[in-house]
């Protein structure tokens, strides 16, 4: 990493985004994480696209776990 | 109690042996894995039965046997469910293959899925999910649905399989960047009539 400890490119972001569903992320990744977030343009569609895969994820179980009828 | 509608307790269990192993095998990606968990699962069930107001209690219960089957089947065969196969295409890292510019800045901005509730409930909507989900390699598919269908922690799993943590965490990337791409081509850019 550079002199900027908190900086990262939108490909490190995305990879950080996708690591955060399976495991807490340490405090430097999550600093760089707030400071990218605000200031990029694309990676909050990307984290919208993480976030609607996670609704999704969790409608699948219910619809999985719980079958509300025959199917 | 026998209810108005019921067949013998037995009958009741085995009508829902397809339902059962289609999860086993979305999740165990081996047929006869999946066929044993399903077996052992309907013994089980018919070992102790019990009475339920409606097909989909037993259905949500006879779930729940599974799920237990499973983690055992999992467990029983350890190395197997996570060892990859190293084709390239299972190795190659999804990120690679979308968008960035070479100094690692997006190039195009990523699509707006919107996220309409009812739309991702919708029985269309599971369907592809399932289909994306039963797409990924084998221990990649595996992996992805001990966290999301099993709801086992990272921790769990790496004990369940003997895992090291890296090795899941890379496989987990693997596979869901694997299913956003799925998702995004066959369902949320694709146009579709609702």
């Amino acid at each position: 990493m550079s002199s900027y400890p908190f900086k990262r490119t939108c490909k490190e972001v995305s990879a950080l985004l996708i690591a955060r569903e399976d495991r807490d992320l340490p405090l430097a990744d999550r600093l760089a994480l707030r400071v990218h977030m605000a200031m990029c343009q694309a990676c909050p569609s990307f984290e919208r696209q993480v976030l609607t895969m996670r609704n999704a994820m969790k409608n699948w179980r219910q619809y999985a776990n719980d079958p509300r009828d025959d199917a | 109690m026998p209810h108005a509608d019921a067949g013998p307790f037995d009958q009741q269990v085995a009508s829902h042996r397809d339902y059962l192993l289609r999860f086993a095998r979305l999740q165990l990606r081996n047929d006869a894995w999946a066929e044993d968990a399903v077996s052992d699962t309907l013994l089980a069930a018919l070992s102790k039965p019990l009475s339920f107001g409606s097909r989909s209690q037993l259905k949500t219960w006879l779930v729940g046997i599974l799920k237990h089957k499973i983690i055992d089947a999992l467990r029983h065969h350890g190395r197997e469910v996570c060892v990859g196969g190293d084709s390239d295409d299972e190795q190659a890292d999804p990120l690679e293959f979308m968008a960035f510019k070479a100094d690692g800045h997006f190039g195009e901005r990523p699509a707006e899925w919107g996220n309409p509730e009812q739309d991702l409930s919708s029985r269309q909507f599971m369907e592809i999910l399932e289909a994306c989900a039963s797409k990924l390699p084998a221990s990649q598919g595996r992996l992805f649905l001990m966290r999301e269908w099993l709801e086992l922690s990272s921790e769990e799993i790496c004990k369940e399989l003997g895992l090291t943590a890296t090795n899941l965490y890379v496989q987990l990337h693997r596979a869901r960047l694997r299913l956003r791409e799925c998702l995004e081509l066959n369902w949320f850019a694709s146009p579709r009539a609702t």
